[in-house]
């Protein structure tokens, strides 16, 4: 059904009218043309769609935009503050946290939601938070010492 | 895919525009000093095989009027981190600063012809070739800034982008002002020497890779992210199996969405719309009949059917008298081993848009080999391939599944019939469907062992898998290796669907079942498996791998099964050496199997990067966990069961072990593979430390908690 949704996304107001039954993800990349948050699967198996809403991560392939009515959206664009890097990114690039590169904005948001809600997370968290996002190339890792490092910095508050 | 065996490859490729096109390159290359070399010699051994390849040159570097250095290769960047490597290697040998390197890669426009790219190959065969193309450039800059500054050569040196007098470092010129209203072409001759690793000041720091930023922002583009104007996004109808049949269809209900555009050449229906979702949707409305396959094979009944279909045997090797040896030993063990298809599974499905214009395509492709893709889309669209232009923009992860195209074909004749630029992306189902697996394979091994614990006897024959790591590397005076089909393809009625290589093509199932028989003999005389294995060995490399790595891991000899769950197992990959151990604990009551820490020790000649090395083994160990205990393709006549991740279980976080790596620095070699070596160690080192957890062989990749339930009740 077409309606119109107000939400914000990435700190500034947006408005579509939009057949509000269609997933999140493919608006985000062909309405809103920010490509950062990738498909991989599309029925929640892998996490490379994955985006922030109201702080939690959620799975943007299986999220209906209807869903988003009046909430908080934050993807990978959004991260960047004033032109510098999200503790997260700067300790991805730093850990050598990706190979390929397609599931690290997934990876990212979805360890900015587990930093939300685990302020010091022990690496056992880490894992437990991260387990449903998959990547290929074997960067498990590197990731898992990224996000304790971004941890560290961010504590106290993002 | 290694050097040692392209002959699985076949040359599609036929690029016939290729002599103009070098003629017109240096047109628009523009003013500057250019060398011209080969990455791999090799490559381009093979690459003579076919009389109209270009033989000559396929990348080539330029020093431009600006002083920046260019270097411009067919070869794409999957996550291997070249777009890093290359120019931290270029900068060095050229005395300029890595920021000063720009790398042009996979556009068939702008870089020469290329073979593609194939993982272990980027340092040990692009190092050299592209080093000794970057000492060239400097030996000419050296001679320019001879002729200019009126000084002997041999009283220069270069430093960051100067030529500078070794006597008075003031005078000197850059490298931008010899450049300067140039056109000075040179073939790489080899005869520069190169830097010695101690003069290295760039190659030997990590840096941080180039793509980091892009890739940790969101800007990277891949090329499902690329968006043309008036670009419409086609979903493709599928057959349900492989091998049925179009018989009819009904497009009605897709036609009658808003927007939508439904196309039907004979048995190619797609339907396009400008937001892909809503192509998915058409794409559900269309009612399709196919006929059933007729294919009666499935994962249960392959491997028999394998060995019924196998080609004559082709003798690998072959040392002393199998009868003398068998005489010898005190127990002989016959065992066979068998794995399973496996899926590439990069999180990136295939994608491609193509562009029609004034006659000309071009079209962005996820791909490995961008020339080949070319050339098969200028068949597809009866162009000539000199108007057809492939570029690739980052591939999120290849394994080798990137080199079948079919995505760019049906994008480019959508493009065609549409007049449109026309993205297609595969689904995760369609991912699956068209993958070219890594083959089902078996091998079967005979081997003998004499009282005192020597090996005597070793029959070994492999079918399907490929040679790659089936020559073993023990001191045995009987041996024999077969291999039955020598390619990661089949003959048509061997294997139901694609097959194609996969990180360590062949490696994988050959390290298994030798690493797994080795270690059965080792507990039929009671000896300890690193024991066993030293005592079998007179290849040093080997020797100092294998100790290496129990000295890390804190090996405590004992004889198999221990109840420890302590296994290991070593190989020969991609010219590098390694050995691992791994720790596992099962789970008796789910049959699940925990891998809790695994130690890995690397002889890979001399270390370049030794961060880039590391991040490549950590790779490997995670990756290597998925076909060791989980992943499988499940087919039936034709139809193929997985369709997405939720049966077809590749490695997570919570799978990871504790990893800890040794690269042992070999300054006697050149710089060998390190992308896949540590994968092939992976299988058998679990699966011996299965047996050694709870006394059970497990026979069968991957080892899934049915089959360890299984086992632990036969037994």
């Amino acid at each position: 059904m077409t309606e119109t949704i107000q939400f914000t996304l990435n700190g500034k107001p947006m408005k579509l009218t939009v057949d509000s039954d269609r997933m999140l993800l493919w608006v985000l990349r062909t309405d809103l043309e920010l490509t950062g948050t990738k498909y991989g699967c599309g029925e929640s198996l892998c996490g490379a769609c994955t985006v922030v809403v109201d702080n939690i991560a959620v799975r943007s392939c299986q999220t209906p935009v209807k869903h988003i009515q009046g909430r908080e959206v934050v993807t990978i664009e959004g991260l960047m503050k004033e032109g510098k890097l999200h503790p997260l990114q700067r300790a991805f690039m730093d850990h050598d946290a990706l190979q390929c590169g397609y599931c690290t904005p997934g990876m990212i948001m979805n360890a900015y939601s587990v930093l939300r809600n685990h302020p010091k997370p022990s690496a056992a968290d880490i894992i437990e938070g991260m387990n449903d996002n998959l990547c290929r190339c074997g960067a498990h890792n590197r990731i898992v010492q990224a996000i304790q490092m971004a941890a560290k910095e961010v504590e106290g508050g993002f | 895919m290694n050097d040692d065996q392209t002959s699985g490859l076949e040359f599609l490729e036929e690029p016939s525009d290729f002599q103009i096109s070098r003629r017109d390159f240096f047109k628009v290359a523009g003013s500057g000093i250019f060398v011209l070399f080969t990455l791999g010699d090799t490559l381009l051994a093979q690459q003579r095989q076919g009389s109209r390849l270009p033989t000559d040159f396929n990348a080539f570097l330029k020093i431009g009027e600006d002083g920046r250095v260019s270097c411009y290769v067919g070869k794409i960047e999957m996550g291997q981190g070249i777009v890093t490597s290359l120019p931290q290697m270029l900068a060095d040998e050229l005395d300029v600063s890595v920021d000063s390197v720009d790398i042009v890669m996979g556009d068939t426009d702008l870089c020469p012809w290329d073979m593609g790219t194939f993982g272990s190959l980027s340092t040990r065969s692009f190092g050299p070739s592209l080093r000794a193309a970057g000492a060239e450039a400097r030996q000419v800059l050296l001679e320019l800034g001879s002729e200019q500054m009126k000084i002997a050569v041999d009283n220069l040196a270069t430093e960051d982008g100067f030529v500078v007098d070794k006597t008075n470092k003031e005078h000197r010129v850059s490298y931008a002002q010899l450049a300067k209203g140039k056109k000075i072409e040179r073939h790489a001759s080899g005869k520069v020497a190169l830097k010695k690793p101690a003069e290295f000041k760039i190659m030997s720091a990590s840096l941080t890779r180039r793509d980091a930023q892009e890739k940790v922002t969101g800007n990277a583009k891949y090329t499902g992210d690329i968006r043309l104007p008036g670009m419409l996004y086609a979903k493709v109808l599928r057959p349900p199996a492989h091998g049925a049949k179009f018989i009819d269809v009904d497009v009605s209900e897709a036609k009658k969405m808003k927007d939508v555009q439904v196309v039907r050449e004979g048995d190619f229906v797609a339907v396009l719309h400008k937001y892909p979702d809503v192509a998915e949707e058409a794409l559900s409305k269309i009612k399709a009949k196919f006929d059933q396959p007729t294919s009666v094979l499935d994962d249960k009944n392959i491997f028999d059917h394998l060995v019924k279909v196998a080609p004559a045997g082709r003798s690998v090797s072959t040392n002393g008298d199998l009868k003398a040896g068998e005489s010898a030993a005190k127990i002989i063990v016959e065992e066979s081993y068998f794995n399973a298809y496996v899926a590439h599974s990069a999180i990136e499905p295939h994608a491609a848009i193509a562009n029609i214009e004034g006659g000309k395509a071009t079209v962005w492709v996820s791909t490995q080999n961008p020339f080949t893709c070319k050339e098969e889309i200028a068949k597809e669209l009866g162009f000539p391939s000199q108007n057809v232009r492939v570029i690739t923009p980052y591939v999120g992860g290849g394994f080798g599944g990137k080199t079948t195209n079919l995505q760019a074909l049906d994008a480019a004749r959508l493009a065609k019939i549409t007049g449109k630029p026309v993205q297609v992306a595969y689904t995760r189902k369609e991912e699956f469907f068209f993958d070219s697996f890594r083959p089902a394979a078996v091998v079967k091994i005979k081997s003998g062992v004499t009282d005192k614990g020597k090996i005597s006897l070793w029959d070994y024959g492999v079918y399907f898998a490929g040679e790659r790591g089936a020559q073993h590397f023990y001191d045995i005076p009987n041996a024999n290796t077969t291999a039955y089909n020598s390619s990661w393809v089949g003959a048509s009625g061997s294997h139901p669907f694609a097959t194609g290589p996969w990180r360590a093509p062949g490696n994988n199932t050959n390290s298994f079942a030798r690493e797994s028989q080795i270690d059965i003999m080792a507990a039929k005389v009671g000896i300890d498996p690193l024991e066993f294995r030293l005592q079998n060995l007179g290849d040093k490399r080997m020797i100092r791998v294998l100790k290496a790595s129990a000295e890390k891991f804190g090996w405590k000899p004992g004889k198999a099964p221990s109840g420890r769950g302590r296994g290991i197992a070593c190989g020969i990959d991609a010219g590098t050496y390694v050995a691992s151990i791994a720790e596992v604990k099962v789970d008796k009551g789910t049959g699940n199997v925990q891998v809790k820490r695994v130690v890995c020790a690397q002889d890979m000649g001399v270390v370049i990067n030794p961060e880039g090395a590391t991040i490549q083994m950590e790779g490997c160990i995670m990756m290597g966990l998925g076909y060791t205990l989980t992943e499988q393709v499940h087919f039936k006549g034709g139809d193929i069961l997985e369709a997405n991740f939720d049966t077809y279980q590749i490695p997570r976080f919570s799978w990871l072990p504790k990893i800890e790596t040794v690269i042992l620095d070999n300054k006697e070699l050149d710089p060998q593979g390190g992308g896949e070596p540590a994968i092939v160690t992976m299988g058998g080192a679990v699966a011996n430390a299965i047996y050694d957890a709870v006394g059970i062989r497990m026979h069968h990749l991957p080892m899934t908690p049915e089959r360890i339930l299984e086992e632990m009740k036969e037994s």
